[in-house]
Parts: structure tokens; sequence; C-alpha cells
């Protein structure tokens, strides 16, 4: 078994803990896992991605073009700025509430991720579309995006992973105090 | 053993920490800064963790402790070394007796540097060996090897891992518990230990008769191979191995050289490669080094070889590698052509530009723009420096001027001063930076009559790089609580003029001390002293109510990314938004207030 999923979205969305419960459920299954994050300066407000591989046949941490099973686009754009990634016909996960870069907002361009969604419904056969704002205002809590699409991702069953298992990874690995809230936002991620 | 799911970086520690390490020195800097906090999470109280106040601090930390036997890890980015150049220079003539690893993160991109340097030339010019890891596996596995080198031949040895092998993950069977190395202790002996003239020529004789001998152990060490055959051979290190692997898989029908140690090179080896090939394609990050010591073996030994890479055009010059650019290089040279089928990309849509920015609430922008205002209309310039704040340069603030390296704005603006001293010239420097290698550049400015104003921006943190103490926060990295060292003191030590601590955030207050200052001669500073907004969880936030005239004023003067536009209105974005209050400050109806969050 071997299988590649890309994470992409804006610094600060929590792209990083997301693929690190994907990487602890897929071990837990006993496959062998490499990721790559992005670390340092991007992490202000830039594009970021973690790479995640499963399987013993992947030597490159990073994903090679074209290879993706799966991308998990936590913002509109950057879902399309990662689909050269993307295996012809793989799954795209994505949230359609943008982040407008101030540098949008500064020259008045009107982003609102509108076009990018319209284009991945062109290109991509399985896709996902996921309404971050709404469902976080029902978790309570912006941060709970990257569980939401996770829960979406898990649902859409290219993953080795049930559900149950990403609810153990949760557990293990995020403090209790947001465990309420995280498998509140897992639960509305798998109905999507 | 244990396996666990870790970073290249912690693979470094934790390879460390199975060698024994004894002492842990470093100053951050992206890609390397985990090695050191990995030690100093797992360590149990036996092994001497610090960040330094800088590099040069860290390499002479760690040969005073390699001087005694005891095994030593320095930690440093790649610019870094240029820091710590002086003390490795001339402790490579003098040498150890402990085993000591400098471990040196390239940056191939670069991702989050200056430069595109290649501590594996650095090593050869130093005359130190070098290891080059092409997985995080594999630095768990030759951190330790290179303290065995490193004591087997009495040298500094340099481990060198790229950000891929820093940033990356694997699960790694590692060592579950640590003993430390135990050493002799210190033996005086000054004809070894004191540098001289004479003992440099003698050991100078002495490495370059050595380092042929390193080059031939280093033929047989288990990281160097020589893999498949034909007439076709590539030669390959580090990451970029792990890409060429990628597009050949198990294929035997390609020569394949993997190099972990590029200096001293490993000669023999190098010749059974060469055996029966008639052209290599080199590929490598940053500089051509094995192109060119494959290339000088091939000339040494009349070789009827040729060699292809950035020499030739075959292969990329700058920037980092990936598997699609090697996929690329290999079928070129193979004259391959076996694509995958791919979506079709062609008419992608044009995708808004992220350029990194301050974080909403960051109290650097109101550093800035209390600067900004006070300037308004005369001749300034603002020499910026290494850190969260070099973001200062985006517009709309656009109040970085220059930016070299590490503590270069204080000494620049003095330079700009001197040749234009019509002009108000500012040095804006971190409490990090600072501390760093700031402190030489106002003594310097001070001694030599500049006239200028120095800002430090303290955040109480060492901001970018994930938030490590410096000397002004009172906490080490051992977790013991120490004096602070005061900042205002040392400036009023050297003699600065009128030093002045505000809260960038009273915007006002901060104006105002700005033009007090720029009416004084000689050397001034103010210290804008407001704590980074990852280190304290804000209890507030703001809100634009119906009074907004939606001029955009706020949005056009300070480029907060919590500042957004919503149907054609500003909103403010309420998971960003710190509560700062910098916006309501500018708003000019006073359309902002501010509201505790619950």
């Amino acid at each position: 078994m071997s299988k590649d999923i890309l994470l992409c979205g804006v610094g600060g969305q929590g792209t990083v803990l997301a693929s690190k419960l994907i990487a602890s459920a897929e071990m837990s299954k006993g496959h062998k896992v490499r990721s790559a994050e992005t670390i340092g300066m991007a992490q202000r407000g830039g594009s970021v991605t973690s790479h995640v591989r499963v399987g013993e046949d992947a030597y490159s941490p990073l994903i090679p073009l074209g290879k993706a099973d799966m991308i998990i686009a936590f913002e509109p754009a950057e879902a399309v700025r990662s689909l050269p990634y993307l295996k012809k016909d793989g799954t795209v996960i994505v949230n359609i509430s943008p982040v407008r870069p101030i540098t949008e907002t500064l020259k008045n361009t009107g982003y609102d991720g509108t076009e990018m969604i319209e284009y991945l419904k062109q290109k991509v056969s399985n896709l996902k579309l996921v309404d971050g704002e709404i469902l976080t205002q029902k978790c309570g809590s912006a941060k709970a995006l990257n569980i939401i699409l996770l829960g979406a991702a898990t649902a859409a069953g290219e993953l080795d992973i049930t559900p149950e298992d990403v609810r153990k990874e949760i557990i293990e690995n995020i403090p209790q105090k947001f465990h309420d809230m995280n498998l509140k936002a897992f639960e509305e991620g798998l109905r999507v | 053993m244990k396996n666990e799911y870790i970073m290249g970086n912690s693979a470094i520690a934790l390879g460390a920490m199975a060698a024994g390490v004894n002492l842990v020195a470093g100053y951050p800097g992206t890609p390397s800064s985990e090695i050191l906090e990995t030690v100093a999470k797992r360590n149990k109280g036996d092994i001497h963790v610090e960040w330094s106040v800088n590099e040069k601090a860290a390499m002479e930390l760690a040969a005073g402790a390699a001087y005694t036997g005891a095994r030593a890890l320095v930690t440093m980015k790649q610019v870094g070394l240029n820091v710590a150049a002086d003390p490795l220079m001339s402790l490579a003539y003098v040498g150890v007796k402990g085993g000591m690893v400098v471990v040196v993160a390239d940056d191939p991109g670069p991702i989050s540097s200056q430069t595109e340097q290649d501590t594996r030339q650095f090593a050869e010019f130093a005359k130190i060996p070098v290891f080059d890891p092409s997985s995080p596996e594999e630095a768990y596995e030759m951190v330790q090897d290179a303290f065995k080198y490193s004591e087997k031949y009495k040298t500094p040895v340099f481990l060198r891992p790229t950000t891929r092998i820093c940033h990356a993950y694997a699960n790694i069977e590692v060592e579950e518990d640590y003993k430390v190395n135990e050493y002799e202790g210190f033996v005086k002996d000054s004809s070894k230990w004191v540098i001289f003239p004479r003992l440099s020529f003698n050991n100078h004789n002495m490495i370059e008769k050595r380092n042929p001998e390193i080059g031939k152990d280093f033929s047989t060490y288990r990281f160097n191979k020589v893999e498949g055959s034909g007439t076709k051979g590539i030669i390959a290190s580090g990451v970029s191995y792990q890409y060429v692997k990628e597009y050949l898989g198990d294929r035997k029908d390609v020569k394949l050289f993997k190099v972990a140690t590029s200096y001293p090179f490993p000669e023999d080896l190098a010749l059974e490669f060469l055996n029966g090939v008639d052209e290599v394609l080199a590929i490598e990050e940053l500089s051509a080094v094995l192109e060119k010591e494959i290339t000088y073996v091939a000339g040494k030994y009349n070789l009827n070889v040729k060699v292809r890479g950035k020499f030739t055009d075959d292969s990329v010059k700058a920037g980092e590698n990936s598997a699609a650019i090697v996929e690329e290089e290999i079928k070129r040279f193979l004259n391959e052509d076996n694509s995958d089928e791919k979506i079709d990309l062609s008419d992608m849509p044009n995708l808004p530009v992220r350029p990194s920015v301050l974080c909403a609430g960051c109290p650097h922008r109101a550093s800035f723009y209390a600067v900004k205002q006070a300037m308004k209309g005369k001749k300034a310039y603002f020499c910026g420096d290494i850190g969260c704040y070099t973001l200062g340069n985006a517009m709309p603030l656009d109040m970085v001027d220059t930016c070299l390296c590490m503590g270069a704005g204080i000494t620049m603006a003095q330079g700009l001063y001197h040749m234009e001293n019509d002009a108000q010239c500012f040095a804006f420097v971190g409490d990090s930076t600072f501390f760093a290698s700031g402190i030489t550049g106002v003594v310097n400015a001070v001694y030599n009559e500049a006239d200028m104003i120095l800002c430090v921006l303290d955040n109480s943190t060492t901001a970018m790089t994930g938030h490590q103490p410096h000397p002004g926060t009172g906490r080490t990295m051992m977790g013991d609580i120490v004096e602070k060292i005061d900042i205002v003191k040392i400036l009023e030590g050297i003699g600065v003029k009128k030093v002045i601590v505000t809260d960038p955030l009273n915007l006002h207050e901060a104006v105002e001390a700005v033009k007090e200052l720029s009416e004084i001669k000689g050397v001034k500073a103010i210290v804008f002293k407001s704590p980074c907004i990852a280190i304290v969880k804000a209890d507030k936030k703001c809100k634009v109510s119906d009074k907004c005239i939606n001029c955009k004023k706020c949005i056009t003067e300070l480029g907060c990314p919590a500042l957004i536009i919503e149907e054609g209105k500003v909103k403010i974005d309420e998971s960003l938004c710190t509560g700062c209050g910098l916006c309501a400050k500018v708003c000019p109806v006073n359309a902002i207030g501010g509201e505790p969050r619950e």
C-alpha cells in the first residue's frame, strides 16, 4: 500500500497538526510514513504545504508532481496552487472559505475564492467542498478547521484509516481541554 | 530501541545523545533550531545545553569543552557559520580531543535565508571532514559516526543537513535512553592548545597528509556507496540522492554513486564508480562540489569520461532541487521520455500572491508606523535587520530600506549617515539580534560620533525562529531563571545620549518619543517594548462599527492581515485580531472599538 497526501493552506491554519494526525494514524496501522513541513518565514501568512507519504516505495520527502492521491486544501487558491501535485483521478477536499491576503485587500481585487472553486470543479473529478466558515462557527472555534477537513478526508475513504483510528489520535495528541471541540469538529467533517 | 516519528532535526539531536554528547550549544536559525530544542527537552540534566549569544560564542564554547575530552555539538544555520568562521578556521589547525560535531543546516532555495552558500565548500576551505545525510534516518546514524571520526582524527567535523532533511519527518528506530560520555578533563599543554604561527605551519603539514587518509577511510564508509552498473553514471548527495531514487527506483541499468562525505573525497570509491562509465551526471544542490571532484578524479587518472552538471547547463544552478526537476534532468541525460498522463493545467487562473507578513497585532507594525509618522516629509533612511521585523519592508509600511545580515543595520545606518549627514538614519534591531551582534555596532557608532537613532524592537523573544529565550528574557534553555540582561543599561553604559522606552501600541506617545530623539545630536535609542503576540494570549478583539465611512485608511496605512474587505466593506477577522487597537487609533472617525474576548 502506498499513499501520497498533500495538505496545503496558509500559515496559521493548522495544516501541520492535521498532517501529524494522519501520519500517526497510518503508522498505528503498521505503515511506514515520511512527511515534510513548511517551517520558518512562510509560516507568517504565506502558502504552506505538508507532504505525507505512506508506504515503502517513497524515497523523496516531497511528493513528486502528478503523484498525490489526495489534496486536503485549507483554502481555495491554495488548492489550485497545489493541483500540479494531484494525480489524474485524485481526490481534492477543499475549504471554500477564502483567506484574503493583504496584498489583494490593498489592491482591492475582490478575491473571494469562487473563481478557484469553479476551476477545481472543471479539473477534479473527485472533489468535495467543505464550508469551513459555517462549520467552524458551528464548532465554536476557527481553530477547528483542520479537524473538520480531516473528518471530510477520512470519510472520503482514500486513506487507509477509519474514523475510530482518527478519534483515537485526536485524544492521544491534543490536550484534553480541546477534546470535545475537536471531536465535534471531526463528526461535522465526517458528515460533509 | 523504540520507533519514533520524528523530524530530521530531532533525529540529529537523539543521535548526538546516543553518542553521549556532553555539551550542546548553538544560536537559533531556520532550518537548524529544533536540534538544540530537542536535546533540551530530553535532557535529564547531565548535558549542558545553551542558546549561546551567537554562533561564534557557541563554537568557542564547544571547542573549550572538546579540549577536555568531552563530546560537543554546535548547531547553526549556514549564515551562522560565517559568524563562527573565525574560531572554526583556527580550531581546524589546533584540533580537538573529545569529538566535536558542527551541525550547519544549509538552506537551498533559499527558503528562509539570505544566501545559498554550501557548507561542503566551507569544509574544503577549512580542511575538515563533512557528513551529508540524505534522510532523517541517516542523519540519526551519521551524527554518531561523525563523533567517532572526529575523535579518530582529532578534528572538528561538519554534519551538513539541508532544509528537506531537517524538516522532514520519518519513523526511526532510536535509543530509548542515553548515557553521557565520560571524559578525562583538560590537560595543560601549551604546545598543543595555544595557536602560534609555528604550530599552524606544522599542523598544516599534518592536515595535508591526514586528509587524503581520511578520503581513503571514507571510501569504505557505510553511507558512501555505488549501486547498479552501465556506461551512464549519476553522482548525487543529500536529498538529491532521494530524488534520483524516486525516478530510478530499483533499476540497475544506471550506475549511481551516493556520496555522503564530499570532503575529503572518497577517491578510491570514485574510481570504482568511474570504471566502465563514459558519461556522468552530477545531481546536487547549491555548489557544484561533486561535479568538480569527479571531474578532478577523471582528469587525475586520465579517464575518458564526460561529466555533466551545473557547469554544462545540464543541471539547475540555483534554488532547491525537487523530484520533478531531477526527473527532467535524468530523462534528458538518459534520453528517456515516459511521462504519466497529467491533468492539463495550462489554463490555471491567476493565483493571489501570499508574501509573508507581520502577524495581525504584531507590535513591530506599530513601531514602524510610529517612526513613519514621526518622519513624515523628512529625509530618513531605515536600516532593517534579520528577524520577523524584516517583514516591515512590505507595503504599505515600506519601512525597511536595507537588510544585509545579523546586526548590520546599526553599522550600515552609520555608513549612510557619514555619507549623507542631512538624512535622519534609523536602525531597527530585534532584542535577540541586538544581543547576538548589535552591541559592538552601537559601541562603534558612539565612539565614531555617528548621528543616528537606534530602534530596539523588544518583543521579549526570538520570534522568527520559534520563540527561543535570549539574555534579555531571564530564562535559559536549561530552564533556569536568571537575571535579565537589561538593554537600557547596556545602551546607557555605552554612552548613548538618550534612551527612551515606550510601548509602540501607545501610538501618540511613541511618535512623540521619535520626534524628541530626532532633535538630539549623536546616538540615541528608543526601546519599543511590547511582547510578541504569539507568547501572550489576546484578551481583546476589535470591531468595526456602523460609523465606518469605508475610507479604508486602516487598511492602506497598516496592512494588518486581520483587516479585510467583505462585500465592499471593511471588516475585522475576529479569529486573527488580537485587539492591539492600532487600527482604532488610525481611524479618522473613531469607528473601531475594542471589546473583551470571552
